[in-house]
């Protein structure tokens, strides 16, 4: 069953005892899972792109959040909030209900020592730069700036909004690693969490929409842009016909806790967090700002593995990074050589931004909740967009389900996110087996 | 516009701003803003610019440091619509 993992006490083992997820194609754990094993595609025609003259003019953004966070937050409150910090406050509030957490009335003044967030973005408050700081203060009138924008733009602005939210006591920080930055939070919060500095932590990322947010990347030619009328077809990782990626926002997040926390308040585990590893290329041997060093991307999965206590042959599921870049066919190469498995001997591989698009600092927070839920219901969701694969990955075919395969012995999954700067990160998840005499007790 | 119009316009501008819905019900001129009705010091400048926007008038950093209750407010608020 969960046997210890390389000798960590119950303590020292981190279990995911909450989910909570706002995507393009679903916002909310229940809207997300059917949409992921749906296959359906959350991509959509953006007109603020086409009126800013982007080539990219489709994008994953979540659909009626602005009406969700007007039932639950105040008017003063959303005065302060940009589409980054709604979309994660609306993702921290799910997981930290899911985990059977309570969340505090704004009059309760009980603060909870024991937990704490590490809650980072790829870009953050760009949007409200643009859109306020900039032209206010060019117009010689800051102080029609208000007393909303620092918390707005300031990098740490999501962890702060929820750390208030929850009356979190222990770190509550944002981190930052470009589009490896889900990931790295989550890993932090375990860290934190085995070092017996937290009993529970909630991690994972957010990312706003805003053409502002993306023009940057669009006028460096890495966005999908052969696709703007087919909105659904846009997002095309591990294809030969992907031509960049399709930028999205939203907010994705797992409430970490230690096994014997978990246990000893009767919480529902959702998976174990068995390991991870970041680290960075140093821009060298291949790598640079922009492309990963081979070395340095090997190198974090096997220390991930490492970590984990599990041997290469264990892993049944890669869900890559896999943006629709020329990068695809690397990253394959990649975990191949790391795990010493060829195209006959590969495990299942899957891109779950093939239906998000990809959601930057988001990404890695929104494709661990769809780890979580793939190991839960041991089903693996298809990669969409990508009938004619690359011809470098065309050999592994055999391992990528185009649409959901049941997978009934599914237990070990590794997730990968790479960033700007050469950066890597990668989570080793289990499923969670309910030892027998137990189940159906929660 | 009157005294108790002006009252009404700044409760209604402060209202989403209120943490403490029960002293806001029964705030009159004595009120403090920030102790009784519990608004977080901060947002004080937001409120002001949407009483110069809702009055069109301007408030100096002066005037805004003397309106500490809700009398302070409206009679700042109507000398200056006076004026």
């Amino acid at each position: 069953m969960n046997k210890p993992t390389a000798g960590r006490t119950p303590e020292q083992r981190v279990v995911v005892t909450g989910l909570g997820v706002v995507a393009a194609n679903g916002v909310g754990v229940p809207a997300f899972a059917e949409a992921l094993f749906a296959g359906t595609s959350g991509i959509r025609m953006q007109e603020s792109m086409r009126a800013a003259k982007l080539s990219c003019q489709v994008a994953g953004v979540p659909q009626h959040t602005d009406e969700r966070c007007g039932e639950l937050f105040s008017t003063a409150d959303l005065m302060a909030m940009n589409s980054n910090q709604r979309y994660a406050a609306l993702a921290a509030l799910e997981a930290w209900r899911d985990a059977g957490l309570p969340v505090p009335e704004a009059g309760d003044d009980a603060v909870d020592w024991d937990s704490g967030a590490v809650l980072g973005t790829g870009i953050g408050g760009m949007d409200t730069i643009a859109e306020r700081v900039v032209p206010l203060v060019d117009a010689g009138r800051a102080r029609r700036l208000g007393s909303t924008t620092v918390e707005q733009v300031m990098a740490s602005g999501t962890s702060a909004r929820i750390g208030g939210l929850l009356a979190l006591g222990n770190q509550v920080t944002s981190n930052s690693s470009a589009c490896s930055t889900g990931s790295e939070a989550i890993i932090a919060g375990m860290q934190r969490i085995r070092a017996g500095l937290a009993k529970r932590m909630l991690c994972g990322g957010s990312e706003g929409a805003s053409p502002y947010i993306w023009a940057g990347f669009d006028a460096m030619r890495v966005l999908s842009r052969n696709f703007n009328d087919m909105p659904g077809q846009a997002s095309r990782p591990l294809s030969g016909s992907a031509g960049g990626f399709v930028p999205a926002a939203g907010a994705g997040m797992l409430v970490l806790e230690s096994l014997a926390s978990a246990q000893a308040r009767g919480a529902t585990i959702l998976a174990e967090v068995l390991g991870g590893e970041v680290n960075c290329g140093g821009h060298r041997g291949g790598g640079s700002m922009t492309a990963p060093n081979p070395h340095g991307v090997q190198r974090c999965i096997r220390a991930a593995l490492g970590d984990a206590g599990v041997t290469a042959d264990e892993i049944d599921l890669v869900n890559g990074h896999l943006t629709a870049t020329g990068a695809d066919p690397r990253e394959v190469e990649n975990w191949s050589a790391a795990l010493e498995r060829g195209p006959g001997r590969f495990p299942l591989l899957t891109a779950t931004k093939s239906l998000v698009g990809h959601g930057l600092g988001a990404a890695g927070g929104i494709e661990a909740v769809a780890s979580v839920l793939m190991l839960r219901e041991q089903r693996v969701h298809g990669s969409i967009n990508c009938e004619d694969l690359h011809a470098e990955i065309a050999p592994f075919s055999a391992s990528i389900p185009r649409s959901t395969r049941h997978v009934p012995g599914l237990r070990t999954l590794a997730k990968s996110s790479f960033g700007f700067g050469d950066v890597n990160a990668v989570l080793v998840l289990r499923r969670w087996e309910t030892p027998p005499a137990n189940r159906g007790i929660h | 516009m009157t005294e108790p119009d002006i009252q009404q316009k700044v409760l209604e501008i402060l209202k989403p701003f209120v943490k403490n819905e029960e002293m806001f019900a029964n705030a009159g001129p004595q009120t403090k803003l920030l102790e009784d009705l519990a608004i977080n010091s901060a947002r004080l400048v937001d409120i002001l610019l949407e009483f110069e926007d809702a009055f069109d008038v301007e408030i100096g950093d002066d005037d805004a440091d003397r309106a500490r209750t809700l009398g302070d407010v409206v009679s700042m608020l109507s000398g200056k619509v006076a004026a």
